[in-house]
């Protein structure tokens, strides 16, 4: 009791910065919607869009830097990857818009974006 | 400087490569950039013990030597924004002398989140990372609150020795 009267201020700094995040957290999940498509970005450079509908198996960048990724049962998800740290793969799948999957040492990213592309492989879910 | 503050520097500076390479050795928990910040125990330590000019000292010595042993050049800019945004938000509160150890860790952690964030968003050049701020936020928090009460206690129970 003692030490919650003496660390009042650092609690009431943590509750603080707790409800932010959850409140952060609340309005970016309440704001989600299903992704439409996935677009791919290597090193800043041109976009390269996948229906999230499809069935794609893709192998990503160039050389030694490569992720493998694929989008199946609308998700996206990087199944293999040349980089040591493997962070993209272990993180598993993403599907709500504005999701992404990093791949910082090949400057990868790979975004859920919303909306629906006018394409006939498009599939009602 | 003084022989005994360069046997200083380097003790701490040493303690927090340590624990740094600890910490690569952990298991990864889940989300990437989720980790408990065991390094920040030795800076927490040197703001208490030193100061805060001694803790910057240290811990960009401890990010650009990790850098070095261990990480690539493009981390470099990722640990950078961190430890400074975090070591300024530190200094702050620690000098209102409102907040003791655990206050100051947590918006340490909180921030040092943030910074990397931030950088990755603007060396990525997207806005798409946005997901990643509560999950790190949340969870420098409780990685603070964690190191600020272990680091409280070693400022409490190691003799200083002047």
């Amino acid at each position: 009791m003692n030490w919650l009267k003496s660390h009042r201020n650092d609690m009431l700094l943590v509750a603080a910065l707790l409800v932010l995040g959850g409140a952060l957290a609340l309005f970016l999940y309440v704001t989600r919607e299903t992704g439409g498509y996935v677009s791919v970005q290597i090193d800043g450079g041109a976009v390269t869009e996948f229906p999230i509908g499809d069935n794609v198996r893709v192998v990503l960048g160039t050389g030694e830097q490569t992720n493998t990724l694929v989008i199946e049962d609308g998700t996206a998800r990087v199944v293999e990857a040349s980089c040591p740290d493997q962070i993209c793969v272990r993180q598993g799948a993403v599907r709500y818009a504005g999701e992404s999957i990093v791949c910082l040492p090949h400057r990868l990213v790979i975004t859920v974006e919303g909306g629906q592309r006018d394409d006939v492989d498009a599939t009602v879910r | 400087m003084k022989a005994s503050k360069v046997a200083q520097y380097g003790l701490i500076t040493a303690l927090a490569l340590v624990l740094s390479y600890v910490e690569s050795l952990l298991p990864p928990l889940g989300v990437p950039g989720v980790k408990l910040g065991l390094p920040n125990l030795a800076v927490v330590f040197a703001l208490y013990r030193l100061s805060w000019k001694d803790a910057c000292v240290i811990s960009l010595v401890r990010v650009v030597l990790v850098t070095l042993l261990f990480g690539n050049g493009a981390a470099l800019a990722y640990s950078v924004a961190g430890a400074a945004l975090s070591l300024a938000v530190m200094g702050l509160l620690w000098k209102t002398e409102r907040f003791s150890s655990v206050g100051v860790s947590v918006a340490g952690g909180v921030a040092h989140n943030a910074g990397q964030i931030l950088v990755a968003m603007a060396l990525l050049e997207t806005s798409r990372l946005a997901w990643y701020l509560p999950v790190l936020w949340v969870s420098g928090t409780v990685a603070g609150v964690l190191i600020g009460i272990v680091s409280g206690v070693l400022v409490k129970r190691v003799p200083d020795k002047k």
